[in-house]
């Protein structure tokens, strides 16, 4: 294979001659020279992207999870009205794509006379996808607590908020902490779809700048290639936190 | 501007057949290309080992929509004709292949490793072994969370509609866009959804209590 360099603007060049023979004319070769420069040159807007989405992953994270808790409360504690009701969020939004929830929130709301932006659609669509995902998390863990436990608070004569508060959540939290951050990771990915409403987050900024500059494929490599920093970067944070703080030696039955 | 009436409808539900169109390529694509990427990860040879652990971490690690964009716009720079409908299948399969791999790797490594080294003493060749001893079990093991994954699969599938290929989804947005009412369209484009994805879940949830059961027993 042979090389050949390309030029761009700021210097920066990577090529390859890519061979590939099409079968309508055989033996053509096609020529692409791969130009990183536009992009490259677009870093503080790529880093605000970058931002933006991880911003938004947090705040729908923190927010999902107090929609979680308190329907993994509902589920687990609650009268049937609301269990039934809990139940019927979960499913409907774990059996329709992100893509619809996010249009319906964004084109369908407005339409009933709420006006909101892009970025806080975008958000609460998050919330409320991350939130019935959560909410399965969180009653795994809370079904994880022995009976014992809750019957022990019973008998200091806790209240059934206190005993959630105090002998049911952080225990819970403990033992689901490693799904919790796959589903964060994975929310942080989805995050990406945002763009189709064109919010500010790392995608979107990748299609203002496709468009300005036409180096889709060059964009989407370098987009992609941060996008799998950050997963690893926040697997590798949350395997630190949970070996920091969440590590205990457990009882041997 | 127009009122949503029974030809929108129609035209949403043409469509449809897309969306399961485009989902069964993905799932036999990506049940293919899962199968090898699972036997690559639990095989002895390190290089295809870590060939696949690589595959796994950059297609887990990146967005689903972001793997569709780079294929639709990376074909042409490999000189190939691509519409919506191949590069939306091609992502999909490769998708698939890793998720679906990284689950059947941990069904193959939940067999007992006395299977495989009774199958080993009994001088069976890794085909044999696989084929007659390991698969079958791990299939049964497998199954739950394979049908569990058909929904993410159906789901992946509505990105499509960003690069421009005609499923549920872009119907919906087309329809939009003529009757301005979004919420009876993206209300049916939901309900389509639903009713592809629910039944599957619930078997899939089924399938994993009496498996649960099965195992409790």
């Amino acid at each position: 294979m042979r090389f050949e360099t390309g030029f761009s603007r700021i210097g920066f060049e990577a090529s390859a001659k890519v061979f590939y023979e099409p079968p309508h004319h055989a033996g053509s070769i096609v020529n692409y020279t791969f130009q990183f420069g536009d992009v490259l040159a677009a870093w503080p807007l790529l880093l605000k992207g970058v931002w933006v989405t991880i911003q938004l992953s947090f705040l729908a994270m923190a927010i999902g999870l107090v929609v979680a808790i308190v329907c993994a409360w509902g589920k687990t504690e609650g009268p049937a009205p609301v269990r039934w009701l809990v139940n019927a969020y979960i499913e409907i939004i774990r059996n329709t794509p992100f893509l619809v929830q996010l249009f319906f929130f964004f084109f369908a709301l407005p339409a009933l006379g709420l006006r909101w932006s892009a970025h806080t659609a975008a958000l609460t669509a998050m919330v409320v996808n991350l939130g019935a995902y959560a909410t399965e998390i969180i009653r795994a863990g809370i079904e994880s607590i022995p009976k014992g436990q809750i019957e022990a608070g019973l008998a200091l004569s806790l209240n059934r908020l206190q005993i959630f508060r105090f002998v049911i959540l952080k225990p819970a939290l403990r033992a689901i902490f490693p799904a919790l951050t796959s589903q964060f990771i994975l929310l942080m990915l989805s995050s990406s779809v945002v763009s189709a409403i064109s919010a500010d987050d790392l995608t979107s900024v990748a299609a203002n700048l496709q468009s300005q500059t036409f180096r889709s494929f060059e964009i989407y490599i370098v987009v992609a290639v941060i996008y799998l920093l950050l997963s690893l970067a926040f697997s590798a944070l949350f395997k630190l936190i949970s070996g920091r703080w969440l590590s205990y030696p457990e009882r041997r039955s | 501007m127009r009122t949503f009436g029974i030809g929108d409808l129609w035209f949403i539900l043409e469509a449809a057949q897309w969306t399961v169109a485009l989902s069964l390529i993905a799932f036999v694509g990506g049940a293919l290309g899962g199968l090898a990427v699972a036997l690559s990860r639990t095989c002895d040879l390190p290089l295809l080992r870590n060939a696949s652990r690589v595959f796994i971490l950059v297609f887990q690690g990146t967005p689903l929509l972001l793997q569709l964009f780079l294929v639709f716009f990376g074909a042409p720079v490999l000189g190939l004709d691509i519409n919506p409908w191949v590069a939306a299948g091609v992502a999909l399969i490769l998708n698939t292949s890793a998720f679906l791999g990284e689950i059947w790797r941990g069904c193959i490594e939940a067999i007992p490793r006395g299977q495989r080294e009774a199958a080993e003493a009994l001088n069976l060749s890794y085909k044999s072994r696989m084929m007659k001893v390991i698969l079958p079990q791990a299939f049964k093991i497998a199954l739950p969370p394979t049908v569990g994954y058909m929904v993410q699969i159906i789901k992946g599938t509505s990105l499509a509609a960003i690069i421009g290929f005609t499923e549920v989804t872009r119907a919906g947005q087309i329809i939009n866009n003529a009757t301005f009412q979004p919420l009876i369209v993206f209300s049916v484009v939901a309900v389509i959804y639903f009713l592809l994805c629910w039944p599957l879940s619930l078997l899939a949830g089924r399938m994993e209590r009496r498996r649960n059961a099965a195992l409790a027993r």
